[in-house]
């Protein structure tokens, strides 16, 4: 396996990409989107396709730069720092990992838009308020040669803006994946106002038509394309919460530096150094975990699950005690609302549940671990 | 297949073939508590003539010190060779045929600061078992400030004389040599007067007086110098700047101690270990610890890793060490409370059920003390990585 340090091509990829984000993104960008209760930002998007980001993991021959999933992740994370939003894991890698496992026509188009930037994903797998894939409801009956779709989904993560769905369903013997134009007749979506000021919405399905065409990879067997997917995400999604860890703590550690109280600046109090430096230490360690997601994804990742769970475990566990300390240390004005610091607060809470929360995935890794 | 690891395989098999050939199968138990471990020295009393053979065997091929040179009695193995002999002797279950101060900390600073006369004197008996070292640095006035160190060294010819006491010298009784800290210049700044000089035991007027432990056992002494002559050719470095020798050897002995050996990689999960315990592991309180252990062992293990990714890759780890240090020896006393939890009154006999396992509990509460306490190790992380007002 190659060392958990970053590659020249992943430097170069992270210092251009925090390069342009710092310019087009940075926090400032985000609250003015959410100031005027925008969850999408459309040019911000094309300029990231235009740099190759949403072809990541796109095959060349598809038109994508097919860098993988150490790169994605170093995307990811440049994109947690300063909280941009952006469909980059839901399309970029969910659904692009998705449609690099079938070998069809459909999927290659699929992932040509994907590259090219004119095409957004959701993935619509929850129904109940934890990630649980295996407990899918929502039925796809069979109809003459095709299915008719029935059932709610919640928490579509860019549910709102995408072009398409993933659609996880009840089959006769087993789940199966479908991929489906988001306006298709019988869909209807209702966007969720969501404590992170993203996009994330409610999707029902009223005896929705689907063709055979539409199934993503076979009937019944929806994980062996599926599961590679949720893990690429897992995977991401963890780099981008230690991101916004990083994110967080840079503030904090500025405001220690700057801040002063009874005559000192409060970064000489050994009681905040101290918790400042158990901080640094917990995203040192969650760093090398991510890193390890993102390599074993790459060179074997049919063996990936105990790598991906123990980076998503640990990055929710980071992230959390990075915004909880990154408000407290701020004092007062960590509670503002003009202060950015609860924007990080907010984004953390709703990756912790995205793609399962810390117990699922600790679940997961004792399981690997012979618990 | 690249021919690098086309010389990494034949490596591999290589070493396989020698351990299946030179390996006594008594030494092949995996075991490595404290009866397990050969210390060495010139009074050393092997517990069986396996462990001799099996010293003797190792030391021969220079793989006691696998990655030191092999003038200086090691094999001059890089980390990925290093890393397929570990690898073999873990699949065997082989036991590590030698441990000492001086393999984990006074090699690598005689390494990195000794005159090349010195590395030939003192490395091939220590990389044979010859010879055994223990640390004279803390004193009663002197544990987190360590620089304060008060024990004199009076310049006397080309010998110093010695006057002082250390404290907390683990197996005082037991070593050949120590290597201490000394004071040669009291009107110096406190980091700018210190040597760091080398004192046969066996010297008149070193004595020493054994500490008992909470957890019963007594390896640790104070250690008295009473005019004591010592030869200055037994400077490592230069007089006064032993400081620098002194750090760069507690960032090994930190590595040392957080399990940079092999401790958190090599050891068995949690799980299963609590699994023949617990039968089962059902208590759902315990479980829930348990799998947070193992989330943030294997987390370590692997910065551990990257760590060593870019020691070799030529960038420095440098002070973010202390964070290996403070981690790794916090979480190894969480895995020792939950072993006792799991043992339930089991775990709470001596020398029940299971058999050394409450003595060991109570020894990991040193390592967050020991080498530095997690205390300093935070200061540190504070000051030099992130940079805040001291
Ligand atoms: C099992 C064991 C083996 C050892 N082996 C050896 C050995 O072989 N050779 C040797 O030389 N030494 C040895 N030591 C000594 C060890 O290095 C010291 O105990 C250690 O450095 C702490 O010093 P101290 O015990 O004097 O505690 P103190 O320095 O008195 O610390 C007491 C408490 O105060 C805290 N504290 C101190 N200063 C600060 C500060 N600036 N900021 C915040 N908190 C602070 C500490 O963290 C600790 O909690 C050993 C110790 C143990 C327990």
């Amino acid at each position: 396996m190659s060392t958990l340090l970053l590659t020249e091509d992943e430097t170069m990829l992270q210092d251009a990409a925090r390069g342009f984000l710092d310019g087009a993104a940075p926090v400032s960008h985000f609250r003015k989107l959410r100031d005027a209760g925008q969850t999408h930002d459309a040019k911000l998007w094309a300029e990231m396709a235009q740099m190759g980001w949403t072809g990541v993991l796109v095959p060349e021959d598809a038109g994508g730069s097919d860098m993988g999933h150490a790169a994605a992740a170093v995307l990811a994370g440049e994109l947690g720092k300063t909280l941009v939003t952006s469909p980059f894991i839901s399309t970029a890698v969910i659904a692009a990992t998705a449609l690099r496992q079938v070998a069809t026509d459909r999927a290659r188009d699929a992932l040509a838009a994907i590259a090219d930037g004119s095409v957004i994903y959701g993935l619509a797998v929850d129904e109940g308020a934890k990630h649980d894939p295996d407990a899918t409801q929502l039925e796809a009956k069979a109809d003459g040669n095709g299915f008719r779709l029935s059932g709610t989904k919640g928490f579509v993560v860019d549910g709102s803006n995408a072009d398409r769905l993933l659609v996880l369903a009840k089959t006769d013997a087993g789940l199966t994946l479908f991929d489906l134009p988001a306006d298709r007749e019988g869909i209807t979506r209702t966007g969720q106002n969501m404590v992170d000021a993203r996009d994330a919405a409610q999707v029902t399905f009223d005896n929705v038509q689907a063709t055979g065409d539409d199934v993503l990879g076979s009937v019944d067997d929806a994980m062996t394309v599926l599961k590679p997917a949720l893990e690429a995400g897992q995977a991401a999604l963890s780099a981008e919460m230690l991101g916004l860890s990083a994110g967080a703590f840079a503030m904090t550690v500025g405001y220690l530096k700057e801040r002063k109280q009874f005559g000192v600046e409060i970064g000489r109090f050994q009681a905040l150094q101290h918790r400042a430096a158990h901080l640094w230490s917990e995203t040192e360690i969650t760093l090398s975990a991510v890193r390890h997601a993102g390599r074993k994804l790459d060179e074997d990742p049919d063996n990936a699950t105990l790598a991906v769970s123990l980076a998503k475990a640990r990055a929710t566990q980071t992230a959390k005690l990075a915004v909880i300390e990154g408000v407290q240390m701020h004092g007062g004005i960590g509670m503002t609302d003009d202060f950015d610091m609860g924007f990080f607060m907010k984004r953390a809470r709703v990756a912790t549940e995205w793609l399962g929360d810390y117990g699922y995935h600790a679940a997961k890794v004792a399981a690997a671990r012979g618990f | 297949m690249s021919m690098s690891d086309d010389a990494l395989n034949a490596f591999r098999a290589e070493v396989r073939t020698w351990l299946e050939e030179n390996c006594p199968q008594e030494m092949r138990d995996g075991a490595s508590g404290e009866d397990a471990i050969v210390w060495g020295g010139r009074n050393w009393k092997f517990k069986s003539d396996a462990q001799k053979l099996w010293l003797e065997r190792m030391a021969s091929k220079g793989w006691t010190v696998p990655t030191w040179p092999v003038e200086y009695g090691g094999a001059g193995l890089d980390r990925a060779h290093h890393k397929i002999l570990l690898d073999e002797m873990r699949k065997m279950g082989a036991r590590v045929p030698l441990q000492s101060f001086g393999i984990w900390m006074l090699g690598p600073a005689l390494l990195a600061f000794g005159s090349h006369e010195q590395k030939l004197q003192y490395l091939p008996p220590i990389a044979r078992g010859e010879v055994r070292w223990c640390q004279g640095y803390s004193e009663p006035g002197a544990g987190s400030d360590l620089a304060s160190v008060q024990t004199k060294a009076e310049s006397d010819g080309d010998h110093y004389i010695v006057n002082g006491q250390k404290i907390w010298t683990s197996y005082a009784d037991k070593a050949d040599c120590i290597f201490a800290l000394v004071r040669t210049d009291r009107d110096a700044p406190k980091h700018l007067g210190i040597t760091f000089l080398l004192i046969d035991m066996e010297t008149p007027g070193v004595t020493t007086k054994p500490i008992r432990l909470i957890s019963g056992k007594s390896p640790f002494c104070e250690t008295f110098f009473d005019d004591v002559r010592v030869p200055k050719a037994n400077v490592v470095g230069t007089e006064n700047r032993g400081w620098d020798v002194a750090k760069h050897l507690l960032t090994h002995e930190r590595e040392m101690i957080s399990g940079g050996g092999q401790g958190l990689l090599g050891g068995r999960p949690l799980g299963a270990v609590l699994s023949e315990q617990d039968g089962g592991l059902t208590d759902p309180v315990l479980r829930a610890e348990a799998m947070a252990c193992e989330i943030d062992a294997l987390a370590v293990a692997l910065t551990l890793e990257r760590y060593k990714d870019q020691a070799e890759s030529g960038g420095g780890v440098g002070d973010a060490s202390a964070m290996l240090k403070y981690a790794g020896t916090e979480l190894n006393k969480r895995r020792h409370e939950l072993m006792m939890s799991a043992g339930g009154a089991d775990a709470l006999i001596w020398d029940g059920k299971h058999d050394g396992l409450a003595a060991d509990w109570l020894r990991t509460k040193a390592n967050s003390i020991e080498g530095g306490t997690s205390e300093v190790m935070l200061s540190i992380i504070s000051r030099r990585v992130l940079g805040l007002p001291a």
